[in-house]
């Protein structure tokens, strides 16, 4: 691990987080990518990009975004003070615009005239189309069609912003299948083209990069609890998928001892094979889709099915940095079930007035447990990742469905 | 000296476009695939590539995803091919290219597989997502068993990596003759003459190409270039179209017959 110009944790000059990390991918697309990661390196080196990215950050998506204390989730959780950072209430209403309008950017400054984009929830797919809106680029994004059925509110708004949305229905139509077809595309078309991808996975510079233009939430959250704390939290806790709401709120805290940091990924219904997504519980290390890091595979190497109730949860690998961050106890990944997700989903909304993604309320669930650990007069800082808007179809779904059973 | 080595240096010596098939192992069967690769040995192709079935092949084209799913369905494993090839390794007179991505063969321990890969007379391996820069312990290791490191080159491949590339692989160069995923096309595109040109300056080592070739006009225009053409997709197509039907073996023989015609 080398440190870089800014004096923070960089992979090292092949992209590597310790063992984890790397450039996994086929030939055609290495010159693209080396040539992405000099550009990358580049403009963030050039005041202007910074610039000019903190006026979209802070004009069009509306940051910084707000540290709300939830005292009545506090004291229902037994006593500790939890203070969310609300990433929901971002323009597009979660945290993948900070990373979306970063890439968007750089594709401009390398005068790339398309986008393509892959997304699970569909928030990303949003957050891409809504960039591309903006600044003018051609946008297709991937989505398995599994989740297009899931998110189909949010499929709407991408056509809305003048997005195309291709149904991918290979694979288990799901997240890592609208990567590789996103990856496919992008080899075909690597002039015209940049692939946005959203989360801090695939091959170095993107886990990097997506760290970095994400870091805005953990640099702002710290900032916030001190001046509402009056001290650093005791723990940060956060959903992973592939990680970027984790990594960029963990990042601003890597370097305080005292503050543990806690990633919480999706149970699903159990962690058997196929039924679930938390990859530290049932996975091995392994490379998928460009990166060597933890992965859900089988005795032979192949990819296993995952299931969560939330799309963006619904993922076979972890970012590398929070494999290398497991890998070094820095941080530490519990779980959190799709019916503990549901309570948290319900209990946000009633005692604070909050729908949260599902996504989100994975670490919302998680709380209880940290109250207990932690013990009353904790300070715990959750990243509220997204808005639950586009989630409230299936919860009604599966709410009317567990009264059903109940009578 | 190698079997792949050997391969080419009678390509050369006959002043002929050599060819190499791929084929993905386990569609239909392990032990049909068995019964091809003697068939298109038999034929005369002049290095067999044996495509290990992967749960995502992110760089493949629909025909090979579809080939995948069925041998995936038929329970097609590494462990599995490297048996098959162990039963037909003394019937087939070419040498054999294991072509897989990382994944499944990190499953099975770098160690592992390469004892096993030696073990029933692999030849050589292609990893796809394993570029140059990635494959310092893969290299080593099937450096000292004896096993080729083949890379895969692009029109988007730099002259840099290209030496980088000749330095480091072994047995050929397998140059893509032109970008997106693998699939059968109507032409080879102008792309493949840039590439070779380009390789031929900065290395000697053999070169292949491949990517879209499904006719002998294809072969033919490639020989002009490049030591041999390599056909897949439209080869994995034939034994898709073939696959329940009892003359297969038939079909896939005279295709690959008719490719060197």
């Amino acid at each position: 691990m080398s440190t870089n110009w800014f004096g923070r944790r960089d992979p090292d000059a092949r992209g590597y987080f310790g063992e984890f990390g790397g450039r996994f991918v086929p030939e055609t697309l290495v010159a693209p990518i080396e040539a992405l990661e000099r550009e990358y390196l580049d403009a963030r080196r050039d005041p202007a990009f910074s610039t000019e990215l903190d006026r979209l950050l802070r004009h069009y998506v509306g940051r910084p975004t707000p540290l709300w204390e939830a005292a009545r989730l506090g004291t229902a959780c037994g006593g500790v003070r939890v203070f969310l950072k609300r990433e929901d209430l971002t323009h597009t209403g979660a945290h993948k615009i900070n990373n979306a309008l970063g890439q968007a950017l750089l594709a401009k400054r390398m005068g790339k005239t398309r986008i393509v984009a892959e997304t699970g929830a569909g928030q990303h797919g949003v957050a891409s189309a809504t960039a591309c809106a903006l600044l003018g680029l051609e946008c297709v994004v991937y989505m398995g069609t599994e989740d297009m059925r899931r998110q189909a509110l949010n499929v709407f708004r991408m056509r809305l912003l003048g997005a195309r949305v291709e149904g991918v229905d290979s694979g288990s139509r799901t997240l890592k299948d609208a990567i590789n077809e996103a990856m496919r595309d992008w080899v075909a078309r690597p002039d015209d083209t940049h692939y946005l991808l959203g989360s801090a996975l695939g091959p170095h510079p993107y886990p990097l990069m997506v760290r970095e233009f994400q870091s805005v939430i953990g640099r702002e959250a710290r900032q916030q609890c001190l001046e509402q704390a009056g001290r650093l939290p005791d723990a940060v806790i956060a959903c992973v998928g592939g990680g970027s709401n984790a990594i960029g709120i963990f990042d601003a805290f890597i370097d305080d001892p005292t503050v543990r940091l806690i990633g919480v990924e999706a149970g699903g219904e159990a962690i058997t094979p196929g039924r679930h997504a938390a990859r530290f519980a049932g996975g091995a290390a392994g490379i998928l889709q460009g990166t060597r890091t933890w992965v859900l595979q089988d005795a032979h190497g192949n990819i296993e099915p995952t299931h969560s109730i939330s799309a963006g949860l619904d993922y076979a690998a972890v970012g590398p940095e929070h494999a290398y961050l497991e890998s070094t106890a820095r941080a530490e990944y519990h779980y959190a079930t799709d019916a503990d997700a549901l309570a948290g989903f319900q209990e946000l909304a009633r005692l604070e007035g909050i729908i949260p993604a599902l996504e989100s309320a994975h670490a919302i669930a998680y709380l209880r447990r940290a109250a207990r650990d932690f013990g009353p007069d904790a300070v715990l800082l959750v990243n509220l990742s997204g808005r639950g808007d586009k989630d409230v179809q299936t919860v009604e779904g599966l709410l009317k469905e567990a009264d059903r059973v109940a009578n | 000296m190698s079997r792949i080595d050997d391969a080419f240096r009678r390509i050369r010596a006959e002043k002929r476009t050599g060819l190499i098939t791929y084929v993905t192992a386990g569609d239909p069967s392990l032990a049909m695939t068995a019964d091809i690769l003697k068939r298109i040995d038999a034929a005369g192709a002049d290095v067999l590539e044996v495509g290990v079935p992967f749960s995502d092949p992110l760089a493949d084209g629909p025909v090979i995803q579809r080939a995948t799913e069925r041998a995936l369905a038929g329970g097609a494993t590494l462990a599995g091919v490297l048996d098959m090839i162990a039963g037909v390794r003394s019937d087939i007179r070419a040498p054999i290219v294991i072509f897989s991505y990382a994944n499944p063969i990190l499953r099975m321990g770098l160690d592992a597989f390469v004892s096993r890969a030696r073990e029933v007379g692999v030849d050589g391996v292609l990893t796809l997502d394993v570029p140059p820069e990635e494959s310092g312990e893969w290299r080593r290791r099937f450096r000292s068993a004896g096993i080729d490191t083949i890379f895969l080159l692009s029109p988007t491949t730099t002259v840099e990596r290209i030496r980088r590339a000749g330095a480091l692989g072994s047995g050929f160069l397998y140059g893509i003759s032109r970008l997106g995923v693998t699939g059968a096309r109507e032409t080879v595109a102008d792309s493949a003459e840039a590439l070779a040109v380009r390789v031929r300056h900065e290395t000697s080592m053999p070169l292949a190409l491949g990517f879209g070739v499904s006719r002998p006009e294809h072969v033919r225009a490639i020989g002009q270039w490049a030591d041999a053409a390599v056909v897949g997709s439209a080869l994995v197509n034939v034994i898709a179209e073939h696959g329940g039907k009892p003359d297969l073996l038939d079909q896939v023989e005279r295709y690959v017959r008719w490719l060197q015609s």
